[in-house]
């Protein structure tokens, strides 16, 4: 394997070799500008023309609407929104106990600000499925995720639906086939440190992009969606 | 294949709920010289509900606030452990089974374990039976203490919850360092224990059990002389022992009635019978003797778990008996026949004599008890597990007959229900 | 448990109601027929056996008759247990409810009293087997759905679940979505 090494005054990734070197020039600031730019985000200081000279089919607008939130509004929005989930409680079963120890003292979810754990399916826009979801289960795990309003997302803990976990029988259900599911969180029960991951996941998924695509996903009117071929 | 007239029947009265048993409900009232202008009111309650101990759906029949019948409808989280588990050679079945009862996994896994061993007729050494006891001890406690923080909850006790919860995840922590697991450890064997306790395990325990009373303490202060817990538990829901007795029910609600019937002191089973410890029990039956009887098992809890560890014996955490436990994996370099040894039971499993067994042990809810039946294969032909709760939720309508509402909410939780257990 | 003997004396007493003992492990077990399982619980629960510790159902496919069912009785003043097994073929499948007390049972009024404890016991089997139990109050299924067509627990049931996909069974439906 080769390593490649580059000189620090080399000339960076857009420009043509050979040419002065851009003014911001350190390394350091051009990985912070390459690290905005994987992000979707524009760099101060270059100009858009620059990714247009890399790639000449470059689509300037498509770039723009999918991965560039175009207003501060649209950011602030979802980064109030991402900070600030009402999880729906929803245990089923051994996963429940320890999405329990998230809301305890050590793995401290109220650190992030979910710890409003919200009975009613109106006011809550995180649904944890916690636990194994049984064919009697299931209409009613669809019915209160119907209930709640949009934005919604899902996270399905545990082995038991997000697969169907130890038990591949009669009487189990895995979640992706009744409801969209944002975030699975693998384990048999997830760590509470690992739930925690998958929730600071989503928010980082929700921070970037509120929708998270899943309406094209599922060719999704409202709140209705269908498995694409079914 | 034809429906039997009674599903059809139920379907029916479903689907005529709302006019049907209203005129029914209201010409009973009238008869009976009652109020007319009352009438019952049928309430769902769950599945989903936030003071449900789990997918619990409880119809509650209500005369004003208070309450004149209940039908729990359970199935709802109902995994077919049992139908699993002959799908599976018998060590495999031991984290399947143990996912039922999922606040008690080692005496699921116990009650199963008993169950094989005893058809097997393989006699496990007394460090893995103390190392077991130890396991189940604190697993009892872990048990009663997120049932402490869940019923406190329920009743309004908030902060209580995050103080049981900091001791939980002590005990955690100790599974985690001897199991590798935090819940489900698969640590019970079939002849013994998985593996022995790491160095500095002991100390760890040590440095427990020497805080869990003053925790205990702590939380007594807490509740025991708090008004409103008095108010809302004391005299509340209670039944006598004997109607307990009729309808099943075993475990901290029998002996909260009175009944001194606990199956370690009855018929010790693995080595009980070498600690001494106290069974609690209750005088009244009602909502405070419960909760105090499980309070108490939990001092006890310590007292067995500080006798064990004291008593810990040296030897094998596991049986010799090469047909049913793995050899040690030093053995395999050197011996050929611990090599065919492990090799038969990883890809086939162990063969158990055919024959029926029937393993009770005392769960945290009661009566745990697992039945196993084997054909001489390799898989068990009927693995059912007696979940305490399943048989003591037959009381709960007539514990709750006549109280209120809210009466009902504190007695599902000093019921201690826990739904994995009633579905399987 | 009461032991050999014990147990031989118990099978004398209640005649030819019971088919066969075994004492296996140190477990006594009684087999009894069918149609006489409630006068059997009376008897043994006029001999101590009070508390009905579980009650459960076993299929037995391919001996014939096919399903058990298994009533662990415990005798709690001088801690015995015993068990009560019966076995009926899956076409006629029904047993008597030992639910309800006797003189709620029309015609057969010894004055039995019930062991409520098998109410919901006997459901499960009903859900799981497909044993009908005359006489039980609320028959009908527990775990399964109301509308659920088949009895999970007996043998021949398949154990369902959703096949392993791997990279070669992959169906091409599944591709396009994540």
């Amino acid at each position: 394997m080769e390593v490649k090494r580059e000189r620090l005054d080399a000339p960076g990734p857009g420009e043509a070799a050979g040419s002065a070197p851009v003014d911001p020039g350190t390394l350091r600031v051009r990985q912070m500008n390459a690290r905005q730019l994987l992000r979707g985000g524009e760099i101060e200081g270059l100009t858009p023309a620059i990714e247009l000279e890399r790639n000449e089919d470059f689509d300037l607008e498509r770039h723009v609407e999918e991965r560039v939130l175009t207003t501060t509004l649209d950011k602030a929005v979802a980064w109030a929104r991402s900070n600030s989930f009402f999880p729906a409680t929803f245990g089923l079963a051994c996963c429940a106990i320890e999405m329990m120890s998230i809301v305890a003292a050590r793995v401290d979810v109220a650190r992030f600000g979910f710890e409003a754990f919200r009975a009613s399916p109106r006011q809550a826009d995180l649904l944890i499925l916690s636990g194994r979801v049984s064919i009697k289960m299931a209409p009613i795990v669809r019915r209160i995720y119907d209930q709640m309003l949009e934005p919604k997302w899902a996270i399905s803990m545990g082995a038991c639906c997000s697969s169907m976990g130890v038990f591949n029988n009669y009487s189990l259900v895995p979640a992706d086939k009744f409801m969209p599911v944002d975030v699975h969180v693998p384990g048999c029960p997830p760590r509470p440190e690992a739930l925690m991951h998958g929730v600071l996941k989503l928010r980082k998924m929700v921070q970037d992009d509120p929708d998270l695509g899943w309406r094209e996903r599922y060719d999704a009117v409202g709140t209705e969606e269908t498995l694409r071929g079914a | 294949m034809s429906t039997p007239p009674t599903a059809s029947e139920y379907r029916r009265r479903e689907q005529s709920i709302t006019l049907s048993s209203v005129g029914e409900q209201l010409e009973e009232s009238a008869s009976g010289g009652e109020d007319e202008t009352q009438e019952l009111l049928t309430l769902n309650f769950g599945p989903h509900h936030p003071a449900t101990h789990g997918v619990l759906r409880l119809l509650v029949t209500l005369r004003g606030e208070v309450v004149h019948d209940i039908k729990p409808i359970v199935g709802y989280v109902h995994t077919g452990i049992e139908k699993t588990a002959e799908d599976k050679s018998y060590w495999k079945v031991i984290p399947v089974i143990e996912r039922m009862d999922y606040l008690a996994y080692h005496f699921n896994s116990l009650a199963y374990i008993g169950a094989v061993e005893r058809l097997v007729e393989v006699t496990v050494p007394t460090r893995a039976e103390y190392l077991r006891v130890i396991h189940m001890e604190l697993n009892r406690i872990m048990s009663h203490l997120v049932w402490l923080g869940t019923s406190a909850l329920d009743l309004g006790a908030i902060s209580m919850f995050w103080y049981c919860f900091r001791e939980r995840e002590q005990i955690l922590d100790l599974f985690e360092m001897s199991t590798g697991q935090r819940m489900h450890t698969r640590y019970f064997q079939i002849g013994g224990v998985a593996e022995d306790i790491p160095v500095g395990w002991a100390e760890k325990l040590r440095g427990f059990v020497a805080r869990m009373p003053k925790s205990l303490d702590q939380y007594g202060d807490i509740l025991n002389s708090n008004e409103i817990v008095l108010q809302r538990l004391r005299g509340t829901c209670a039944l006598d022992a004997e109607t307990l007795l009729s309808l099943g029910v075993t475990g901290p609600l029998l002996r909260a009635a009175g009944k001194p019937w606990d199956l370690r002191k009855a018929q010790p089973y693995s080595c009980y019978s070498d600690f001494d410890f106290k069974i609690p029990i209750g005088t009244v039956g009602d909502n405070y003797d419960r909760y105090a009887v499980r309070m108490a098992e939990m001092y006890e809890s310590v007292k067995i778990i500080d006798q064990a560890l004291a008593g810990l014996p040296e030897g094998p955490y596991i049986t010799t008996d090469r047909k049913v436990a793995l050899p040690p994996r030093h053995e395999l370099a050197t011996s050929m026949e611990a090599l065919i040894h492990h090799f038969k039971l990883v890809t086939e499993g162990l063969r158990v004599p055919p024959g029926e067994a029937y393993y009770p042990i005392e769960g945290p809810r009661g009566e745990l008890g697992c039945f196993v039946r084997s054909d001489g294969s390799s898989k068990p032909a009927r693995v059912h597990m007696r979940d305490p709760s399943f048989v003591n939720l037959q009381a709960f309508s007539q514990m709750a007959e006549g109280a209120y509402i809210a009466d009902m909410i504190a007695t599902l939780a000093m019921l201690d229900p826990i739904l994995g257990g009633i579905d399987r | 448990m009461p032991d050999a003997t014990g147990l031989e004396l118990i099978r004398q007493e209640l005649g030819d109601a019971v088919i066969d003992t075994s004492f296996f492990r140190e477990q006594a077990q009684l087999e009894v027929r069918p149609q006489n399982v409630r006068e059997v619980l009376a008897a043994l629960r006029l001999q101590g056996y009070a508390f009905l510790a579980s009650l459960h159902g076993v299929d037995y496919y391919p001996h014939e008759p096919r399903l058990g069912v298994i009533y662990e009785l415990l005798d709690m003043a001088r801690v015995d247990r015993i068990s009560v097994k019966l076995r009926v073929p899956s076409d006629a499948a029904a047993v008597d409810s030992i639910v309800p007390d006797g003189d709620t049972l029309e015609g057969d009024g010894d004055g039995h009293l019930g062991w409520p404890a098998a109410n919901f016991q006997e459901r499960e089997i009903y859900d799981m087997f497909g044993v009908t139990f005359n006489d039980h109050p609320d028959l009908r299924r527990i775990l399964m759905p109301e509308d659920y067509e088949g009895n999970p627990q007996r043998r021949d049931f398949p154990i369902g679940g959703e096949p392993i996909i791997f990279t070669y069974n992959e169906s091409p439906t599944l591709e396009g979505a994540e």
